[in-house]
């Protein structure tokens, strides 16, 4: 496939970007005056941050994870995206970590409330994966800016405006993962690692003599309207079939897989042994709860100037992990570490089915790389799953 | 009225930011509870269903989840039962006609009425557990002609304890409203009736096969009381219980009040028990 037809019938074509290309599609955004935003280090690590231009991408660089462990090392081509994620996730923008709900003045008795007219930056996000663009459509289902087919809950009644504004403000360059991570497992998941929708343009990243060429093709009007600026070469049939062989081989490499049928498993094994030998491990450190891209718990605060005149109420991310989270008058509901483990892999893998008609969890492996412990929620949930399949004879030990 | 002529709240602008209402009047009620009738400042109606909650504000302090106690078909007023627990509550009790507070609601989902439609009704519950459940024994004394006999079973820790002691009084002179009051312990000479609301189940006179039970309790007693009307052959899926978590945003953002695959702000406070049946007993779910 060569071309795409819209509904126009107008033929769209796949071009093909050299490193300049990819250049120009960085400064063709922001010359629509988007911010774009994409992955670069910093202390280390590979950040989603602001973007001069495609130069600022981590050039050369692959990084290794592991349950507890993340190194950048240089990798074996000169490639901009075969790194995966790191510890951040979109969801730094579009669901900010500290937002300001209103500012309140008093006056005498009374009070008035307004909310602080912020305008919606217009982004473009460089570089989102697989499992990232199926993150994004799990908080569009959290946040009521998408219907969806859960039961216990319906549809929410609301939508978080702030949200949805800047939801629709970001421009999504997604890309076809051409290396899987050691802690990645979207494929078991579905969400990866090809980028199915849910994107504007998509690139696939080749090697072409050890230097990197992209093919690009639209997802939207949007997308297909900013190739057709740039000036770039059609794609030819080549590179097009080896784009294909680069999802399928990262497919065939995931570093872990996800147990199947792991909603009904966990649902019926509220009270199974494992959670309390997982708790004997887990820190409740809450850092799997912020680097996860759908964890969206968030709690309030409230704060006043010394005069007492003027309050502001901010909302911030919050964890489950937190012995506070559960606070009600009298004490905490999840008191051990093994209900609160329970509540947020429980939450994730299982009653995110009943709540959001999906799973919370896209397999992009970041709880794992980053709990300072390893815990793998894959392992977790195959101790369970091995444990209720086990044979009687089958003897000691998890094998089922 | 009929029932479905009530008024249904309409879905704030920005369900994060408060209304602004004045505080009207302050009851004292039992030891450590008060009722604020408020007013909204901008003279809006608030419009709430029997069970449902807001999220009242203390400028400067923070914010909590209640339910409204009052009268559904008064547009004009809203009636809070508060008991102090907590910092915001503390602060609360504080304030005097005059003060404003702020407002974000009616959130949750309320009693069923009309399902209840035909049947007796039991109402059980203890201390300030009348004040969420008045709401509903309003609406239903004002739709009175649908339902057979209404039993209220109330229960206090002591004799001091009797929240809306004076309404319960008004209540049990109604020819067509049993209602029996219960205190754990009292002085020598108390004359009432002594003994756990479970008992009060037992003797209470209704029609098994027909009856709609309404239960609000706090979750520990929630257990004797779901136990005490299977006892008397009510069965789950005519029990409705409420029940309580941390709140935050009260729209489903936050997170803070799940319990299993339910968000309680929105999918409760008030469950049909057979539908949290197999998850209420799990421990620190």
């Amino acid at each position: 496939m060569d071309s795409n037809d819209n509904s126009n019938g107008t033929r769209h074509t796949v071009r093909r970007l050299d490193r300049n290309g990819l250049d120009a599609l960085t400064a063709a955004l922001q010359a629509d005056g988007r911010m774009v935003i994409g992955p670069r280090v910093r202390d280390g690590a590979i950040v989603y941050d602001p973007l001069d231009g495609a130069g600022d991408l981590p050039w050369g660089l692959i990084d290794e994870q592991d349950g507890g462990r993340y190194r950048l090392v240089p990798g074996p081509d000169n490639a901009a995206f075969a790194h995966v994620v790191g510890p951040q996730s979109w969801k730094k923008y579009l669901y900010p970590a500290r937002q300001t709900l209103w500012r309140g003045r008093r006056d005498g008795p009374r009070f008035s409330v307004e909310v602080p007219a912020e305008p919606t930056p217009r982004t473009a996000f460089i570089g989102v994966r697989a499992c990232e663009l199926a993150a994004m459509a799990v908080q569009d289902r959290v946040f009521g800016v998408r219907a969806h087919s859960g039961q216990s809950v319906g549809q929410q009644q609301y939508t978080d405006t702030g949200y949805a504004a800047r939801r629709a403000a970001a421009f999504i360059v997604a890309v076809n993962c051409s290396r899987a991570g050691g802690t990645c497992f979207c494929a078991s998941m579905g969400t990866g690692p090809k980028a199915e929708s849910g994107y504007d343009i998509v690139l696939t990243e080749l090697s072409d003599g050890g230097e990197s060429v992209f093919v690009a093709e639209g997802g939207s009007e949007a997308g297909w309207a900013l190739l057709d600026r740039l000036d770039a070469v059609p794609a030819g049939d080549g590179d097009i079939r080896a784009a294909e062989r680069v999802v399928d081989a990262t497919r065939a490499h995931m570093g872990r897989a996800m147990v199947p049928g792991v909603n009904r498993l966990l649902a019926e094994n509220l009270e199974h042994p494992q959670w309390d030998a997982v708790a004997s491990r887990c820190l409740s450190c809450a850092n799997c709860t912020m680097v996860c891209p759908t964890c969206f718990c968030t709690t309030v605060e409230d704060t006043t100037d010394l005069t007492g005149e003027h309050v502001e109420r901010w909302r911030r991310w919050d964890s489950c992990f937190t012995v506070d989270f559960s606070y009600i008058h009298g004490g905490s509901i999840r008191q051990g570490g093994a209900s609160r483990y329970r509540q947020w892999m429980t939450h994730k893998l299982s009653h995110w089915h009943d709540q959001f008609g999906t799973s919370g969890c896209t397999g992009c492996g970041r709880c794992i790389t980053w709990c300072p412990v390893g815990i793998d929620i894959t392992e977790e949930a195959r101790a369970i799953h091995d444990d209720c399949h086990r044979t009687d004879d089958a003897g000691t030990g998890r094998g089922g | 009225m009929d029932g479905a002529l009530l008024p249904r709240p309409a879905p704030a602008d920005d369900p994060m930011v408060p209304r602004t209402f004045r505080i009207e009047r302050r009851v004292a009620e039992v030891d450590g509870c008060f009722t604020l009738t408020l007013k909204a400042t901008d003279g809006r109606p608030f419009a709430f269903q029997p069970g449902q909650f807001n999220m009242l504000y203390v400028f400067g302090v923070g914010e909590v989840a209640i339910s409204v106690s009052g009268d559904c078909r008064d547009l004009n007023t809203l009636t809070h039962t508060i008991r102090e627990v907590g910092t915001v509550t503390r602060a609360m009790a504080r304030l005097r006609p005059g003060d404003v507070i702020g407002v974000r609601g009616p959130f949750g989902r309320p009693w069923p009425i009309e399902e209840a439609y035909g049947n007796d009704i039991l109402f059980v519950t203890g201390t300030v557990g009348l004040a969420p459940l008045r709401p509903l024994i309003f609406e239903v004394l004002n739709r009175r002609e649908h339902f057979g006999k209404v039993v209220i079973c109330y229960g206090s820790r002591g004799t001091h304890d009797i929240l809306y002691e004076k309404q319960l009084h008004q209540w049990r002179g109604r020819f067509d409203l049993q209602v029996h009051v219960t205190v754990h312990s009292a002085p020598s000479g108390y004359r009432g009736r002594v003994g756990s609301v479970a008992n009060l189940v037992k003797i209470a006179r209704f029609d098994p096969e027909h009856t709609t039970a309404y239960v609000c309790r706090s979750e520990t007693m929630t257990r004797p009381a779901v136990q005490a009307l299977h006892d008397r052959g009510i069965t789950s899926d005519r029990i409705y219980v409420t029940l309580e978590r941390n709140m935050k945003c009260g729209v489903g953002f936050c997170g803070h009040c799940q319990m299993g695959p339910s968000f309680m702000c929105k999918d409760g406070p008030v469950y049909r028990y057979d539908t949290i049946e197999d998850i209420f007993t799990v421990r620190e779910l």
